[in-house]
């Protein structure tokens, strides 16, 4: 499973506190604990409290490709700032996101073209979040062929089927598993499909154990990348576990060291 | 329609290992032998590269084997109680790429040699040739404890493959090749999960996994051969997909393997409606070793001199394609 680690995020005090201090020594520390921790891309995300929000991600992205080269997940609804984002990161980085309408879609699939990106895109549109799984595989093949309409390949869209709370709403979690599946069959090669995890247990009381089941489930079904704390050991350990029981990677006795080393 | 071929796209390689030192590189070997580096399944160059040929070592053990069958005897004839000939005659006249020597008789059931009698044979062999060396020790792994770690430092500095390193038997050999600058042969019984543990258990040690070539025990044609192949194949399409506990090039026994089996060892006139016994365990051996070069193997491990010329003449035809 690609991991993108999700803790460079300015709701976290830690990040929001450096970024008002222009001090990059927490960020990079954060950079460095997650790849360590087994994340493969790291999304970065100002925040919503920041005045200056193009010039917060300009300063974040410099500040972690001090210590990185790994790709960046540029996180952010606005698309100054994602190109900001995404000239300082360079080739290889992750749209996160856009939403699956006509005219976000019109701005972020250029944009991914033009900085030989990946993109995430919510089955959200217009009408919000569909009720199910067909409306978000309708979504999902709406963005699919803009995609190949404007020279993205289908494998460089990575399909977000928006997870819910449990505690919200609980029929969600089988929509998106559904829609997972589902999102396979759209085109060849398939889109990929990716989740921000953390959500499905938001506002619960027994958040790891939601996260952990959720994931196991959802790679199950296909998924092929998350956004999520991969400084959760037994998250990542449960990830692992999975991807040998999926036979995505090779058993020997100290799997769990060999998938981190 | 025109057809088009389908080309899978891989996230990785196998990793590229050299073994042997020139004078340059503080050894004493002509020349070195440099393998893997695959960039798809084996020899497909619509898909990926092959940038280094497989590579055929012949073996030469440390005391004359004992009931040889006649095909064997007559080929190495008078040598095969001096390995420093033997390996002489295997690069001379066999046009070996390498010397695989096994200390077989250092075997508490053999002869049960002493590790400074097995040091003498390695040295005497690296002075015979100017090809790189693959040294094993007995199969014992307490012998081996005792006789690798000194074959090990007579040859430091001259890159040699040693082998084997075993999951219940691998921190002598192992710190013994990072002591002396050798490369080394991580040993699987055939399985593709043991395989990747041995490799973590060295690599934990230290050893770097650029010096790791992978020997699974392998079964000749007849003898579990096809799920040798599997596993091979397997390790491969691993390595392809990068995974780097097992992206190691790989090593087959064949020739000994071969020779072992009914249908190359068994006298004419027991079974005369298997052809001429000449014939018989040279075909079984180069047929052995041309589906292990199909399955990803990067060194041979040969006993027949025509079965080697045969197999050369294969690795040539397929390696032409090379652009």
């Amino acid at each position: 499973m690609y991991a993108i680690g999700e803790r460079i995020n300015g709701m976290f005090k830690a990040v929001a506190a450096a970024i008002q201090e222009k001090n990059p020594e927490p960020i990079q520390e954060l950079a460095k604990t997650q790849l360590a921790a087994g994340a493969q891309a790291l999304d970065v995300n100002v925040g919503p409290a920041t005045a200056d929000p193009l010039a917060a991600m300009g300063w974040l992205v410099k500040a972690i490709r001090e210590v990185t080269d790994a790709p960046l997940a540029i996180d952010t609804t606005k698309p100054e700032v994602m190109r900001r984002g995404l000239e300082m990161a360079g080739p290889g980085s992750i749209i996160n996101s856009s939403k699956g309408q006509q005219d976000q879609l019109d701005i972020f699939i250029p944009m991914a073209v033009e900085h030989q990106a990946s993109l995430i895109a919510l089955t959200i549109d217009e009408n919000g979040i569909p009720r199910d799984a067909n409306g978000r595989g309708e979504i999902a093949l709406r963005v699919v062929a803009a995609a190949m309409e404007k020279g993205l390949s289908p494998d460089r869209v990575m399909i977000d089927a928006v997870i819910l709370p449990v505690n919200v709403t609980q029929p969600t979690p089988g929509h998106v598993l559904e829609t997972i599946r589902n999102v396979k069959l759209l085109s060849d090669p398939p889109p990929k499909t990716v989740l921000g995890l953390s959500n499905v247990s938001q506002g619960t009381t027994q958040r790891a154990i939601i996260n952990r089941t959720y994931l196991v489930m959802c790679l199950a079904a296909g998924l092929d990348a998350a956004i999520l704390d991969v400084t959760e050991s037994e998250m990542m350990d449960a990830m692992i576990a999975a991807e040998v029981l999926l036979n995505h990677a090779v058993y020997c006795d100290d799997f769990l060291k060999a998938y981190r080393s | 329609m025109p057809f088009e071929t389908p080309v899978e796209k891989w996230a990785s390689a196998v990793n590229t290992v050299t073994i042997g030192a020139t004078s340059a590189e503080g050894g004493t070997r002509a020349s070195t032998v440099t393998v893997g580096g695959d960039t798809s399944l084996p020899f497909l160059q619509f898909e990926g590269k092959t940038p280094h040929r497989p590579v055929i070592a012949m073996e030469v053990l440390d005391v004359p084997p004992e009931e040889w069958p006649p095909p064997m005897a007559e080929a190495v004839g008078d040598v095969s109680d001096d390995p420093a000939a033997w390996a002489r005659k295997a690069v001379d006249e066999f046009g070996a790429d390498l010397i695989s020597l096994r200390l077989v008789g250092a075997h508490p059931d053999q002869q049960d040699r002493s590790a400074e009698g097995c040091a003498q044979t390695v040295t005497s062999v690296l002075s015979a040739v100017n090809v790189p060396l693959i040294i094993w020790g007995c199969g014992q792994a307490d012998k081996d404890n005792e006789i690798m770690p000194r074959c090990s430092e007579v040859a430091a500095g001259e890159n040699c493959l040693l082998g084997t390193a075993a999951q219940d038997n691998y921190k002598t050999i192992t710190a013994a090749c990072m002591a002396d600058g050798h490369k080394l042969l991580a040993e699987a019984p055939l399985d593709i999960n043991i395989q990747k543990q041995v490799n973590i258990l060295v690599s934990e040690m230290g050893l770097d996994l650029s010096r790791i070539i992978m020997y699974q025990a392998t079964g000749g044609l007849g003898y579990g051969m096809e799920y040798a192949y599997s596993i091979m194949e397997r390790t491969r399409l691993a390595a392809l997909a990068a995974d780097r506990m097992l992206s190691m090039p790989l090593l087959a026994l064949v020739g000994s393997e071969c020779w072992k089996a009914k249908e190359a060892r068994s006298p004419e006139e027991v079974v005369p409606e298997w052809g001429a016994e000449s014939e018989r365990g040279v075909a079984w051996e180069a047929t052995t070793a041309t589906c292990f070069l199909h399955a990803g193997t990067h060194i041979l491990v040969m006993w027949h001199p025509r079965a080697a010329a045969l197999v050369r003449k294969t690795i040539d035809s397929l390696m032409s394609q090379e652009a």
